[in-house]
């Protein structure tokens, strides 16, 4: 089935034979890295932009080193700052840019909403790379890439995802996507880190990690920014670490082939334990090769146009 | 209709509906206007021929002729931010809306805390204003929320009220003097109630919306948190509190608690929080962002209750003017605000058509109720008077469209919206101010 949408923004709008083409698809690509000579003239001639308005090294390789395997122009424009503060408005930037000839922008904002406010305004196809709190697409997609290559389906999984669910656009973009598949997605972590009425996104609700062990067929740990103790969300680092971070001890209760995965970067000793995250069953630098794979697939599938 | 220039301001208008809710009138008549002056409301006038032919005769029926509307909450922006919006258009506005009197909000740059903006802003309305123009002043010196505004010199160059609106009063101890002294001057305290601790960082309602979409939420609780401490205030100093833009289920039922007890409280809302719900911001549209946000189907049918059952004495606009600078940007850093004064009057026969309010209740709400919360002797027909009155089709059918309002802004939600009621005509101090007839 062809994919025909213009922009990549998120997966809550996504069907399911659209996310099973882009999964497809970055498994047939996966090989190519594998390969001694890395590349292949698929995208010859594109102009890939990656726009990163937010701190981003993982994302950013992952999507440049992707575009490079296809044989892309590749061009990074990197800030910190918001486009406010550069006294020039974010449409303006991207008009101009647009006016270079663009295929593709690779876009990464903190604020939600801004990829579907950009993809409006550009005839460009928009990738997002993450915005805000909303939906970080391709991360949900390689996530869902992993847990295929190791648990062979999708389809009656049970995800729990755990930790600062409330400011995750992986976890958001990982509900839309896994649910969709057919798999059961338990939220857990404390009340001030889940977002109010989560259940109306069709997911399952715990603030007890000892219970939703047992049950996880994938355990997905999500980064805990410390600023959250600031924003009186949390009393400290030291607590959520016992009731709340992933260690050996408490997987001794999981099943068997539990997989551990974490959209990086971690906190060591916070959220997951190193021997966790090192540990036989962490497929955490598989999701990072995996990204790679993900992004080729989805610069193939927009960038062609 | 024929009218020149010169022409002094004749009109006669056959038939009318005229509702007049501060006299309980509700009766189809006719109204006669001589040179300006709004000379008789009865069932038939009979003028000699000779003299009608001095006269524009309208055919009224099925329109309605009602009080001039006020509407309570506005922002014009002038002085400081004429780019949005200057006293000229905001007024020219208004009278296009329907609306003769606009209170408008002391948030501007300067801010309205002393005698010398509110006489710039009083001055400038009678230079270049449509309407009258009422002066809110300012709670706090500044808008800062530390000390006191003068409201004795406020009130003595033309201020109707006060409110720090835009920022809640976050002090309760300030809030407390500021409901004293105000009793003082019997200028009422309107209350922008919210909690900025709880709202911070809050961009839109709180719920399954704001977790779909990944935007900070900002709780009802913020509201009704700040709604409950000001009622207690109130109650503790007897003042007049007027609660600005509730938009909760929560607030309307605290409200109406506290006015069965007989504190003395009376209450606004605006049409965006008894027509839309939150759900509006699914494409991230910058044009639904507003303070307080839009909320839930359950709130919005409480509002309409509260509107019903009198808890909600007034519909006022917030008509909030940007420009494209702030409101055209990422979701975060647009501002909060919607135009409304030239959308109002159809959202409000809204909710007379679905048989929420009666025709002579939604009159009220724009204009003898806002009239008594700020105290002043406006809001009805008033015979030998300059006519200051708005005749208007309940049934005219039009598309919404921002790019003809008279605002300069046009951040209007409604835009392309399918509507009908709309003024015709607008009487001001014995003009036309504004006139949709063709000459």
């Amino acid at each position: 089935m062809p994919f025909k949408r213009k922009d990549l923004l998120g997966l809550r709008e996504l069907d399911v034979h659209e996310i099973e083409h882009i999964l497809e698809l970055a498994v047939s690509l996966k090989e190519i890295n594998a390969r001694p000579i890395k590349k292949v003239p698929t995208l010859r001639g594109k102009t890939v932009i990656h726009l990163f308005y937010e701190p981003s090294t993982r994302t950013r390789t992952s999507f440049d080193i992707a575009a490079k395997r296809l044989s892309a122009d590749t061009y990074s424009i990197t800030t910190a700052a918001s486009s406010m503060v550069k006294g020039e408005t974010l449409l303006d930037t991207v008009k101009n840019l647009e006016a270079m000839k663009p295929d593709v922008f690779v876009l990464r904002h903190t604020v939600s909403g801004t990829p579907h406010r950009i993809a409006r305004h550009t005839t460009a196809s928009v990738i997002n790379a993450g915005d805000g709190m909303h939906e970080h697409p391709s991360q949900a997609l390689l996530d869902m890439m992993t847990m295929l290559e190791h648990k062979k389906k999708l389809d009656g999984l049970t995800v729990a995802i755990l930790g600062d669910i409330a400011h995750s656009r992986v976890a958001r973009s990982n509900i839309w996507g896994l649910r969709k598949m057919g798999a059961k997605v338990i939220l857990c972590g404390p009340i001030t880190l889940i977002p109010p009425e989560a259940h109306t996104m069709g997911v399952e609700v715990s603030h007890k990690l000892g219970e939703i062990i047992p049950e996880a067929d994938v355990i997905m740990v999500l980064r805990l920014q410390k600023e959250r103790q600031q924003q009186m969300l949390l009393p400290s680092l030291r607590e959520y670490s016992i009731y709340y971070g992933l260690t050996a001890e408490k997987l001794k209760k999981a099943r068997r082939n539990v997989l551990i995965m974490h959209p990086g970067p971690l906190n060591r000793g916070v959220e997951i334990s190193p021997d966790v995250a090192d540990g036989p069953h962490s497929v955490i630098l598989d999701q990072v090769t995996n990204g790679v794979a993900v992004r080729m697939a989805l610069l193939y599938l927009l960038g062609q146009k | 209709m024929k009218k020149g220039k010169a022409d002094p301001c004749n009109y006669l208008f056959r038939r009318a509906r005229v509702i007049d809710p501060a006299r309980d009138l509700d009766a189809v008549a006719d109204v006669l206007v001589v040179d300006g002056i709004l000379t008789d409301i009865k069932p038939n006038i009979d003028l000699p021929s000779d003299r009608l032919a001095h006269f524009a005769v309208i055919d009224a029926s099925e329109k309605w002729i009602v009080p001039g509307l006020i509407d309570m909450h506005v922002h014009l922006r002038e002085p400081g931010e004429e780019y949005k919006e200057t006293i000229a258009t905001g007024t020219m506005a208004a009278v296009a809306g329907g609306y003769t009197a606009v209170a408008c909000m002391p948030n501007t740059k300067p801010v309205n805390d002393c005698a010398a903006v509110t006489e710039y802003i009083l001055e400038r309305a009678r230079e270049q204003g449509h309407c009258r123009v009422l002066p809110v002043g300012a709670v706090s010196s500044g808008l800062e929320g530390r000390s006191l505004a003068e409201f004795g010199e406020l009130k003595g160059s033309g201020a109707v009220a006060v409110t720090d609106d835009g920022r809640p009063v976050a002090n309760s101890m300030l809030m407390r003097r500021a409901l004293e002294y105000a009793k003082n001057f019997d200028l009422p305290v309107i209350s922008h109630a919210e909690d900025p601790a709880l709202s911070e960082g809050g961009l839109m309602n709180e719920g399954p919306t704001s977790t779909l979409l990944g935007l900070h939420g900002i709780p009802k609780a913020a509201e009704e948190v700040m709604v409950a401490r000001d009622l207690a205030l109130a109650e503790l100093t007897g003042a007049r509190l007027h609660i600005a833009h509730v938009s909760t289920a929560g607030a309307v039922r605290m409200i109406g608690e506290a006015k069965s007890r007989g504190v003395p409280v009376t209450a606004e809302t605006a049409p965006h929080y008894f027509t839309l719900t939150d759900d509006r911001l699914m494409t991230f549209d910058t044009l639904y962002k507003v303070n307080p946000p839009i909320r839930g189907p359950a709130d919005v049918e409480a509002i309409k209750r509260g509107l019903a059952d009198g808890t909600i004495d007034a519909v006022a606009t917030d008509h909030a003017p940007h420009s494209s600078i702030e409101k055209d940007t990422e979701f975060e850093y647009a501002a909060n605000g919607i135009i409304g004064l030239e959308s109002a009057l159809p959202l409000i026969l809204e909710l007379v058509r679905e048989k929420t309010l009666t025709p002579s209740q939604a009159v009220a709400k724009v204009s003898c109720n806002p009239a008594r919360i700020l105290g002043l002797p406006l809001g009805t027909l008033l015979l030998n008077q300059r006519a200051c009155m708005t005749y208007l089709d309940p049934e005219f059918y039009f598309v919404l469209d921002c790019t003809t309002f008279r605002s300069k802004s046009r951040n209007c939600p409604f835009h392309g919206q399918p509507t009908r009621g709309r003024a015709l005509m607008t009487f001001f101090n014995g003009k036309v101010a504004f006139s949709r007839l063709s000459k």
